[in-house]
This record gives structure tokens, sequence and C-alpha cells, in this order.
């Protein structure tokens, strides 16, 4: 301010004379032309330091720039504030909610590990128990059968010691007959009594 | 050819009208981009409140803005179009910015921060188009807006800590001796803000914008000399295209630094012990 009060009222007078001929066109810019080296003798008016737009522009400026910041203020500053307002808002309801899903994944699958380990011991612990009874039924039907087999086996050494026995009986009397047989054959007379004597001799 | 001759017979009617030296209008100006002109005259308690160019720019660039914030935001989706996403991405930028310079306080001035930096960049990106009027070329405007920004500040700062507010001409840790003189480069230094804010901005459209000029208008003028000269005139052409990239650079880092201070100068009114 001070510069330009300072210079502006020196070429006020020209500058006015200046300001004033510029509504015009072709004459304007003739009587304009004069500022063309300006500061030489002072009597030329650069725009910039012309004071007397100054009132002008001072006044279409507070107008202008003050219905700028009051439209800025009401207007786009809330707006533009809400909006990224609410992209914030959202970016972190969305990260929170990514985050919470996460973790009830995590969850879910600590909770799927746990149920397929205890699964699998289960499993163990059935198919360990389903052996250990295969063998013990395995081992008692086995405990069974054998002594069923001993005892049929038992029987037929009975048996076989009976039929022998018998056999044997008959093989004395078969020999009894023999003997007999043979010695009537022979011309003798036997007794009996005699030839079963000899027959148990000879077999004992 | 023909222009050249209209503009000379120009010049001597000039001449002799005004007796004295008259640039023709076909000779590049660099400074007529910068006139006021009047489009509808007003004059309020003596004051001359014309609706001139510059007010017309002001309303583009208010309105352009606004509309664009306002339209691009309308859907407020949530996947945002690319049309919001640059809305939001200016909007982070600044409130980023404030974040860091002044801490949650300084969120209050969030919307002081971005209408100003939006309004600095429109202004500056659309005195980029050819006969466009940029209004931030001129040291007035700049320097109502880097009141706005000190006047917050000390209105703020008064208001919030009284005269504890004074503590920051008053830095903490300097021998008794040496005070004075720290508190007269403090408040100096706090007086020049204003106008090293304004002036930064102002001086850099204003420069740019006649360097702009001055290249083009070389190529204009080598090209009248015929063939040597359409060939001469690549260089200053070549210049004129790069400092067009410089210039779109500097609109956007001359609204970044002015964004960025007044966060750093609102620091001081939330937190003035340093």
């Amino acid at each position: 301010m001070f510069v330009t009060e300072a210079y502006g009222q020196e070429t006020a007078p020209a500058a006015e004379s200046g300001y004033g001929a510029e509504g015009g066109a072709a004459p304007a810019d003739a009587a304009y032309a004069g500022t063309e080296v300006p500061g030489e003798g002072g009597g030329a008016a650069f725009p910039p330091f012309d004071t007397s737009t100054f009132p002008s522009q001072i006044l279409w400026l507070a107008i202008t720039f003050g219905i700028f910041y009051i439209f800025l203020k009401k207007v786009i500053v809330p707006r533009l504030g809400a909006i990224l307002d609410v992209r914030e808002t959202r970016i972190a309801q969305d990260i929170e909610q990514a985050t919470k899903m996460k973790a009830d994944a995590d969850a879910a699958v600590a909770a799927y590990e746990q149920e397929l380990a205890e699964a699998r011991g289960n499993a163990n612990t059935i198919g360990q128990q389903a052996r250990d009874n295969a063998k013990a039924e395995a081992e008692t039907k086995r405990k069974s059968i054998e002594a069923d087999l001993e005892q049929k086996l038992a029987d037929a050494e009975a048996r076989v010691a009976k039929i022998k026995e018998a056999a044997m009986q008959d093989v004395g009397s078969i020999a009894e007959e023999t003997a007999s047989a043979i010695v009537s054959a022979l011309g003798g007379n036997s007794a009996k009594g005699d030839v079963s004597a000899a027959v148990k001799s000879v077999r004992s | 050819m023909v222009p050249v001759r209209r503009g000379l017979e120009r010049t001597e009617a000039g001449c002799g009208l005004r007796g004295q030296q008259v640039a023709s209008p076909d000779k590049v100006d660099p400074i007529h981009q910068f006139a006021i002109n009047k489009i509808v005259d007003l004059n309020i308690g003596g004051f001359d409140v014309s609706f001139t160019n510059s007010s017309l720019f002001m309303v583009v660039t208010v309105v352009l803005t606004s509309a664009f914030l306002y339209f691009a935001t309308s859907s407020r989706a949530v996947v945002p179009s690319r049309m919001q996403s640059v809305a939001e991405m200016s909007y982070e930028f600044i409130a980023n910015m404030l974040r860091d310079a002044a801490g949650k306080q300084g969120m209050r001035f969030f919307p002081l921060v971005f209408s100003l930096f939006m309004f600095v960049l429109v202004a500056n990106l659309l005195g980029m188009f050819p006969y466009f009027f940029t209004v931030t070329s001129h040291i007035i405007v700049t320097f109502c807006l880097a009141m706005i920004v000190i006047l917050t500040v000390i209105g703020y700062g008064l208001y919030k800590h009284g005269l504890h507010f004074f503590n920051l001409f008053v830095p903490s840790g300097v021998p008794a001796i040496l005070l004075p003189l720290v508190v007269a480069i403090e408040v100096i230094s706090f007086l020049s803000r204003p106008i090293s804010l304004s002036v930064r901005l102002f001086a850099n459209m204003l420069a740019g914008h006649i360097t702009l000029k001055v290249f083009s208008g070389f190529v204009v003028s080598l090209s009248a000399f015929g063939i040597g000269g359409m060939a001469g005139a690549v260089l200053p052409l070549g210049m004129a295209v790069a400092l067009t990239g410089l210039e779109f650079l500097v609109s956007f880092l001359q609204a970044y630094v002015f964004a960025v201070l007044t966060c750093m100068y609102l620091n001081d009114a939330i937190h003035p012990g340093h």
C-alpha cells in the first residue's frame, strides 16, 4: 500500500485521464499508448499502480470473493468433508467387517481342525476296540474249538481203543476156531478148553 | 503489409493529435494486457466503482470455480468420478497443508484458505488464456487478499489470546539487552508480511505475462522482415512456448505459496508463543 499510494498520488492526474479514455475503443488505444514506456517522466500510468481503478477493484473483489467464500463455506466444504467422511467410515467399516470375517473363518478352521483331531482319536480308539474285541472273540472261539477238538480226539481215541479191544476179542475167538479147525484137520480131537487156553497163552 | 501501413498512418494521426510519440496498436505493447476497461459505469459515493474487465474476470473466476466444485461433487459418490477426484484432491491438498502447518485447531480456517487458494489458482490459470485479463496481476487485488489473511490473523489472535498475542513479537530465551532489537525486527517482519505476500503474487504474475508478451512480440516483429526474419523468429517462438509452460507452473506455484504462507501466518494466530 505504501509504495503504491505514493506512486499513485504522483501519477494520479495522468492516470485519471488514461483511465477515463479507456472506455472507448480506437481512441483509447491512441491515448493509452503513451504508457508504453512506464516511468518515463512519470507522466504515464502503469495500470496496476493506477489508483483510480482501486475502489472498483476492491469493491468487486470484496463482492466476488465474499460470495465465493460463503458459498465454499456453506456448500462445498461441508459437502466435500461429508463425502470424505463417508468414505473413511465406509472403509473403516469394511476393514472391520473383513477382520471380523477373517476371525470367524479362523475360528471355524480351528474348530474344524479340533473336530477332525477328535474324530481321528475316536476312530483310533474305536478301531483299537474293535480289533481287541475281534481278537478276544477269535481267541475264545479258537479255545472252544480246540477244546471241542480235544474232546473229539479223546472220544475217538476211546472208540479206537474199544474197537481195538473188540477186535482183539474177535482175534481170540478166531484164533481158537482156526486152531481147533487145524487140530481137527490134523486128526486130533481137541478139547475146546485146551485150545482156548493155548491161544490165551500165545496171545499174552 | 496492409495492417502495418494502416498502423503507420494511425501513428501519424496520433502524433498530430497528441503532439508526442505514440505507438501504433499493431506494435506490441506488453503493458496493454493489464489495462482496466470499464464495462458498466458505476459511481457510488464519489468513488468510481465501475464494473470493469477486472471485475468480469473476478466473476468468471468465482462462477467457474464454484460451478466446478458444485457439479463435481453433486453425485457424492463413494467411488469418485474424475471431476470429483479433482475436487477431493484440492480439498485434501489444502486440508493436509493446513493441518501440518497449524494443527487440528487450524482447521477452523479451512474455508478461508481453501477459497483463497482456489481463487488465486483459477484467476492465475484463467490469465493464461490469450486476451483474458489476469486478476492477480494487479497489486491492489493481491494486497486485499493478503490483508484478509493478516487481519484474520490479528483479529483471531487478539480474540483468542488477548494481549498474549503480542508474545509473538517476544521470542523466549533472548537476552534482555538484545530484546528491543529482536522485538523491533519481529514487528517489522510481521508488518512486512502483507506486503511480501501480495507483492510476491502480483510481481510473479505481472513479470511472467510481460515476459511472455515481449517474446511473442519479437516473433511478430521479426516475422515482418521477410524470410530471414521468420527464421530468426524461431528462437523467440521457442522461448514463448517454454515460458508458457513455465507460467502454468508459476500460476500453480504462486497459489500454493500463497496458501502455505497463509497457513503459517494462521499458525501464529493460533499458537503465538514460538
